[in-house]
């Protein structure tokens, strides 16, 4: 069974038409960098596959069902976090608070839910991290302990909304490893936005790349080049390779930029 | 001096107040959410002096319009962060009525010292009673709300995709907060509110990382200050709210300590 599978997908945001007539289908288990320029819809596609935004038209599929209260499966690390930095709270309670968070009463975990805890925790290696306070962990510490919550109820489908968007780049190295990892030891799917492609070479099953509202989803190969970029740009793209690594560059100057951002 | 009623009605009514007032003062400042706090004691000064020249308890009319600031509080949510001076507008607004409605009702004047500063020696035993109840709601309400409003306080990204609904959890929490509050102007009045809610809390938060620790650190811390407030009175006949301020900066005070002394050994 593919794990996600967009069919003639259509999403908008209020009168805004992110996405039109999206086809794509990602197999059980794979391993998929979303890329795009800002405001291509990684996001909003994802928000979308969670169940949070009901596609304009079309269907979404996870695990052959459509989303919705079915969240249980997926696992979901949002881009904003905005409070977690300066808590001096321990990174064990942030965990903890998502077990079974939306469900009302007092927040007794019992064994299972500690059980499932110490489990998500050590799965990424954070077992000791997670009795430090959160405001003193570095980023790429953080994003340790954030994916462990992310893993909470075993989910077989992990959605990564920018992981590495204010690491520096040794820890970007050490995050994908880490994911890449826990995606072959669980045997999950991943989809992971990222503004970066060179990062994420060498772990990525393959690539879907979104665009003035189209995707091309295939091996890096099929997708980063000039003719497939340009096409989703709507504008002239050039693709250059050096030494293992991509370069994607537009023939009017701003693409580049775009790629290489960082905020936003 | 157990053996005055007055007394034990003091020691009991400070017991409820502060165990509530530490419990919710806890989320109410890891929400980053002290000034609100300070601010919904001041609305309420407007409600129990506005009750009093109806005809109404003084305590009724302070919950009834901290409950309404709070419930307001929520709804605007996001968009009143960085509004401290509409905030502090509304706030100074609701002082001057109170001003107002006590000129307006001369006879009363001598009571707004308590509403401003508190009088924890003058509970009555029907007021004592009511507190009673209305902290165990408070309590209870908590409780139950306890689960989604931890998980929308530290991550409230990921606790809105998992479906919880980040403004009902703040609209539900405000509405304790302004119970608690109108119960600790019972206290250490309306100024002092700051006092119980936010001193015990954030010490608690200093002295401990883990939460539910601090939880009941911040009840302890609470309810110590306040003991200990309502003794040093006793023995000294000084007003009890001066002592559980004091206390309370002392306790706050004390737990940078730990953080200033050089590191002994790593654990």
């Amino acid at each position: 069974m593919s794990a996600v599978e967009l069919e003639n997908l259509t999403l908008a945001r209020g009168r805004r038409t992110i996405l039109s007539g999206v086809n794509a289908t990602i197999g059980d288990g794979e391993f998929i960098g979303v890329f795009g320029p800002n405001g291509a819809g990684k996001s909003t596609l994802l928000h979308a596959i969670l169940g949070l935004l009901p596609p304009a038209s079309g269907a979404i599929r996870v695990f052959g069902k459509p989303p919705g209260n079915g969240t249980a499966q997926a696992g979901y690390l949002p881009q904003k976090r905005a409070g977690i930095v300066d808590l001096r709270l321990r990174g064990w309670d942030l965990v903890a608070s998502a077990y079974q968070g939306n469900r009302w009463g007092p927040p007794v975990l019992g064994a299972r839910g500690r059980g499932e805890v110490a489990w998500a925790l050590a799965t990424v290696e954070a077992t000791a991290l997670a009795e430090r306070p959160l405001s003193q962990l570095s980023g790429g510490e953080l994003q340790r302990v954030l994916l462990a919550q992310a893993l909470l109820g075993k989910p077989r489908l992990l959605l990564l909304d920018e992981p590495f968007i204010s690491l520096d780049p040794r820890y970007q190295q050490a995050v994908v490893a880490l994911i890449k990892r826990v995606q072959s030891a669980l045997g999950i799917t991943v989809l992971l936005t990222a503004h970066e492609l060179n990062p994420l070479l060498g772990f990525m099953d393959r690539v879907l790349y979104l665009g003035h509202g189209r995707a091309a989803l295939g091996t890096t190969e099929e997708v980063i080049t000039s003719e497939v970029l340009s096409r989703l740009y709507d504008a002239p793209i050039e693709v250059l390779r050096l030494n293992g690594r991509i370069v994607v560059v537009a023939a009017h100057g701003d693409v580049e930029a775009e790629a290489h951002r960082h905020d936003a | 001096m157990l053996e005055y009623d007055f007394m034990q009605t003091a020691f009991e009514a400070g017991t409820a107040v502060a165990i509530v007032a530490g419990a919710v003062g806890y989320f109410l400042v890891l929400r980053n959410l002290a000034f609100a706090g300070h601010a919904l004691s001041h609305v309420g000064f407007a409600g129990a002096t506005g009750a009093v020249l109806l005809g109404v308890g003084p305590f009724w009319g302070l919950i009834a319009f901290t409950v309404a600031g709070g419930i307001g509080m929520g709804l605007l949510g996001d968009q009143l962060r960085g509004r401290d001076i509409a905030v502090g507008i509304m706030l100074s607004l609701s002082l001057g009525l109170g001003v107002l409605f006590l000129h307006l009702y001369t006879t009363y004047a001598t009571q707004a010292t308590s509403l401003l500063f508190g009088n924890v020696l003058g509970v009555s035993p029907e007021n004592l009673r009511d507190m009673l109840v209305l902290g165990a709601i408070t309590l209870a309400s908590l409780t139950a709300i306890a689960r989604p409003l931890i998980f929308a306080t530290l991550d409230p990204e990921l606790a809105e995709a998992k479906g919880v609904s980040l403004r009902l959890i703040a609209v539900l929490f405000l509405i304790i907060v302004a119970v608690a509050v109108a119960e600790a102007v019972q206290v250490v009045g309306i100024l002092l509110v700051f006092a119980l809610m936010v001193g015990p809390a954030a010490a608690a938060l200093r002295c401990t990382t883990r939460l539910k620790s601090g939880l009941a650190l911040s009840a302890i811390f609470a309810v110590v200050e306040t003991w200990a407030g309502i003794a040093l009175a006793y023995v000294t006949d000084w007003p009890p709210s001066f002592w559980i301020t004091l206390l309370s900066a002392v306790v706050y005070g004390l737990a940078f300590l730990p953080a200033l002394l050089p590191r002994a050994s790593p654990a």
